[in-house]
């Protein structure tokens, strides 16, 4: 029998989204974005597996100026989805509950994946 | 009468029956990744423009085998749990979930067994 479609009371729509509503998505959206990206890494170690040329030819890939940029983002999504994942672990030992704490750790957790994504590049190009 | 303790009645309630196991593999694979993450992302910087030659010099290094190893496992197992709670989340069909998390599972393995197999080509062989 098919799904009857009941009408839906809206949410987001018209709710404005809270700081750590927002910070919350991005933890989801980071983890599935890092998820794709372990195929780029499966190409890179894969073509090493193949021997001099192929890895040659996946280090061009992987140094060319876009894919870089997609690189930067996938390592920004990695140090946010850490940094947050941290702040989890603080609340599964229940502590930081407060609102207020809530949003404080979220603008620390903003903060530090900002600052090791620079670091990381900085040091690495 | 229900000859069953209370303890027998509790588990097994909710909608999913379970999930005590998956919610400690996850947070367990996520301590692992702090430091294989940090060291995965030093030892890449310190790769980066690397040809083969110095490159299979350091991954013959045991250690650098065995992290770069334990990096790639962890973050796929990491990636599976995770993974699975949003296809449980939005994917409402039986038929479709089922497909969607039986290909998570599959790509999860061809990806490490492909990654493991090429750290250790690359590794120990010629």
């Amino acid at each position: 029998m098919p799904k009857p479609t009941r009408p839906l009371s809206p949410h987001l729509d018209i709710y404005k989204m809270p700081f750590t509503a927002i910070l919350s998505i991005s933890h989801r959206i980071t983890g599935v974005v890092l998820s794709i990206g372990t195929v780029v890494l499966a190409f890179w170690l894969v073509a090493a597996g193949y021997g001099p040329d192929a890895y040659g030819f996946a280090q061009s890939v992987l140094g060319s100026i876009p894919v870089k940029i997609l690189l930067f983002g996938w390592s920004l999504a990695l140090f946010y989805h850490l940094c947050n994942g941290i702040r989890h672990m603080f609340w599964d030992a229940g502590l930081g509950f407060e609102i207020r704490d809530a949003v404080k750790s979220g603008y620390i957790t903003l903060g530090a994946a900002l600052l090791l994504t620079v670091l990381a590049w900085t040091i690495g190009l | 009468m229900r000859l069953r303790s209370a303890l027998g009645r509790a588990r097994g309630l909710g909608s999913a029956r379970e999930g005590v196991g998956h919610f400690y593999a996850q947070r367990a694979s996520a301590i692992a990744m702090i430091p294989l993450a940090l060291w995965f992302v030093i030892s890449v910087i310190s790769l980066t423009h690397a040809d083969y030659t110095t490159f299979k010099a350091w991954m013959g290094q045991p250690l650098n085998a065995t992290m770069m190893l334990l990096t790639v496992l962890t973050a796929l197992y990491h990636a599976h749990l995770g993974l699975g709670v949003v296809i449980a989340d939005y994917v409402h069909g039986e038929t479709m979930k089922f497909t969607l998390m039986s290909a998570s599972v599959m790509a999860a393995v061809l990806l490490a067994a492909a990654m493991a197999v090429s750290i250790l080509k690359v590794a120990v062989g010629v």
